[in-house]
């Protein structure tokens, strides 16, 4: 039965006030030019990926794909993401919840330091990597002797990848903590609760959408990322080609039809994202509003 | 469970909320913390609760010094300003959590949990909602939940900060009335903050009076409104008015006049003489007495409140009248406090 005492939160029902609604015409005319750009620059090269992809058939779109390399690389971005896309998940928490939840020195200049790899260029990033551990670097006559391999090799192009790829979970996660505070988890250890429990059954629950939101974007900036890639990896056939870099190989040797059906892949997974990023805001809109930041 | 609050200092960022505060609550007890904002009485509540440390000075449950014990282990019940109820657990689930949370030794079976949660449920009279989320209930349910599932540790103190505060005035009413019940059926020490006047004298026991960091007066409703030992308790319970005064030869002294107080055992100089708006004698003529003239008048419910210019600098005062009293404005008034107080001035 219906309870006089009940109210509902309802998101959607924020109804705008005519008193900021523009008129019709400026209405259509602001709508068609966000129309007619995205259309001109997202779109269309869209299009024209799959269609350079497919423009020989299927069959020579499916043979493109087929090829060792071409499945070493796909190889090499899925291993590559799987191991920093968690690593990314378990820092960003770390990191967030430290600048959400607790007052400490220094926290401005951490919270200005994870946003560097957005504001540093991507090459910037691979070079870093290259000063410090390649043959001229001081770290170079140790890792030779040790054999380790890190540069042009698989270590290499993750430590990269870490590091373009680290703000998204943390960036997605601080303002919806700050937002949230500190009362649940207060009320769960009043309760009793160890500071595992709280985070396992009050913090974590708290942030699952934001979490998996930012986790998303991680993953799709982890397999698409070039120019940091690029510089450690030392492009090797079959071996330090991520995707990317081995759409830009194909490229460059006028194999147009594999390289788009190589990048046609990377646009699915752009694809599969905005799919997915757009059903997480509009079934939990309320709780990743917060997040807005970039 | 009796909790002493021993000589406590706390500061924040080396600037102090609390100074060298001490409290005995009985146990039992149901206190208020009242006090305006920044007056310190959250900080004191966060304290005893354990989510601050002192800065210096020991809390004691009983016996025990408490200071030396994680917020775990005090096992207290806390209910927060805005509840704090996790929004993904239903309601049952809510209640449960501190006995799921427990070490497996001493933790419930999950049927026990539940039976135990729909008991508070029936006891703070929000049978049948087990199923529902946080969402979906009224701010006073939630109030409630958020009770229930403090009670549901069986702590040995219970701590609520601004329990009511959240809620309109009605629900509120409500509300507190069903606290005492609860408190006179339980027997839970019980201490809550309030910036609420009304809500600290009709529920408590005892009302702490705190402002500015240090506890200005500890005692009974009647006590603190009746006697308030220090100018801001009688200016912060109930109305009250002052002026400026002065005290000569045992008498209280307006500008230039006596008022026919007399005072033998007030030190002579500088005082503020206080008293009720409502507790005045109004008098026909001027021999001894305050005079004034009307500046504003308005009516209150079921007396006159008016606003009177008192001597030659123009001190502001309010009394009351009854309704029927004809003072329009300009007219003059003399009136003599029935009740009053007078607390030395430093000038």
């Amino acid at each position: 039965m219906a309870d006089p005492h009940i109210e509902t939160y309802d998101p959607e029902h924020e109804a705008t006030s005519a008193a900021i609604t523009e008129s019709r015409p400026a209405r259509a005319v602001l709508m068609a030019i966000a129309f007619v750009f995205l259309a001109l620059f997202l779109v269309l090269p869209l299009v024209v990926v799959f269609n350079q992809a497919f423009a020989k058939g299927l069959e020579t779109y499916l043979t493109s794909l087929n090829d060792g390399d071409t499945l070493s690389a796909i190889r090499l971005t899925l291993i590559v993401a799987a191991i920093s896309v968690p690593l990314n998940l378990v820092f960003g928490l770390a990191a967030s919840w430290a600048i959400a939840k607790f007052e400490f020195k220094g926290k401005a200049f951490l919270t200005t330091l994870i946003d560097l790899p957005f504001s540093v260029s991507p090459v910037i990033s691979g070079l870093v990597y290259v000063l410090l551990f390649g043959a001229q670097s001081a770290l170079g006559p140790f890792l030779k002797a040790h054999g380790i391999e890190i540069l042009f090799a698989v270590p290499g192009i993750v430590l990269a990848t870490v590091f373009v790829t680290f703000p998204f979970v943390a960036r997605e996660l601080i303002p919806l903590m700050q937002e949230q505070g500190t009362g649940d988890e207060e009320a769960a250890l009043s309760l009793g609760a160890s500071g595992w429990q709280t985070f396992w059954y009050v913090t974590l629950p708290n942030i699952k959408w934001g979490l998996l939101y930012g986790v998303l974007l991680c993953n799709a900036r982890a397999m698409g990322e070039f120019g940091a890639v690029s510089v450690v990896s030392g492009h090797i056939r079959g071996q330090t080609n991520t995707m990317p870099l081995h759409v830009e190989i194909l490229y460059n040797e006028y194999n147009a039809v594999g390289a788009f059906a190589v990048a046609s892949l990377l646009a699915g997974l752009a694809l599969v994202t905005l799919v997915l990023k757009t059903v997480l805001e509009m079934r939990y809109g309320a709780e990743i509003a917060a997040t807005r930041g970039h | 469970m009796e909790v002493r609050v021993a000589n406590v200092r706390k500061e924040f960022d080396r600037f102090p909320a609390l100074h060298d505060v001490s409290l005995d609550i009985r146990s039992g007890e149901l206190i208020a913390l009242l006090g305006p904002s920044g007056s310190g009485k959250t900080t004191l509540l966060r304290l005893i609760a354990g989510l601050e440390r002192p800065t210096r000075g020991k809390i004691f449950f009983g016996e025990e010094d408490a200071s030396l014990k994680s917020i775990q282990e005090r096992n207290v019940g806390f209910v927060f300003q805005h509840y704090a109820l996790f929004r993904h657990m239903t309601v049952a689930d809510n209640i449960g959590f501190g006995l799921k949370v427990r070490p497996g030794a001493t933790r419930p079976p999950a049927e026990e949990i539940r039976r135990r949660a729909s008991e508070l449920l029936d006891f703070v009279q929000l049978s049948g909602l087990e199923k529902r989320y946080p969402a979906q209930l009224s701010g006073g349910q939630r109030q409630r939940v958020a009770l229930a599932r403090a009670m549901a540790i069986e702590p040995a103190v219970l701590l609520l900060d601004e329990p009511f505060g959240a809620l309109d005035a009605q629900v509120r009413r409500e509300l507190r009335r069903w606290l005492r019940d609860i408190h006179d059926t339980t027997g839970h020490t019980t201490i809550f903050v309030t910036h609420d006047q009304e809500e600290a004298l009709e529920l408590a026991d005892r009302v702490v009076v705190m402002s500015q960091g240090r506890i200005e007066q500890v005692g009974t409703a009647d006590e603190v409104y009746d006697t308030p030992n220090s100018p801001f308790v009688y200016g912060f319970i109930g109305d009250s008015s002052s002026l400026p005064a002065r005290v000569e030869d045992g008498q209280v002294w307006l500008a230039e006049r006596p008022i026919g107080l007399s005072a033998p055992d007030v030190p002579a100089g500088a005082a503020t003489l206080f008293f009720r708006p409502h507790d005045v004698e109004l008098l026909d003529g001027c021999g001894g007495c305050i005079a004034g003239t009307v500046v504003n008048s308005r009516r209150v419910a079921e007396t006159r409140r008016v606003e009177l210019e008192v001597g030659g600098d123009r001190q502001r005062v309010e009394i009351e009248l009854p309704i029927d009293h004809a003072a329009a404005n300009k007219s003059r008034i003399a009136f003599r406090p029935r009740k009053w107080k007078l607390f030395p001035r430093a000038d």
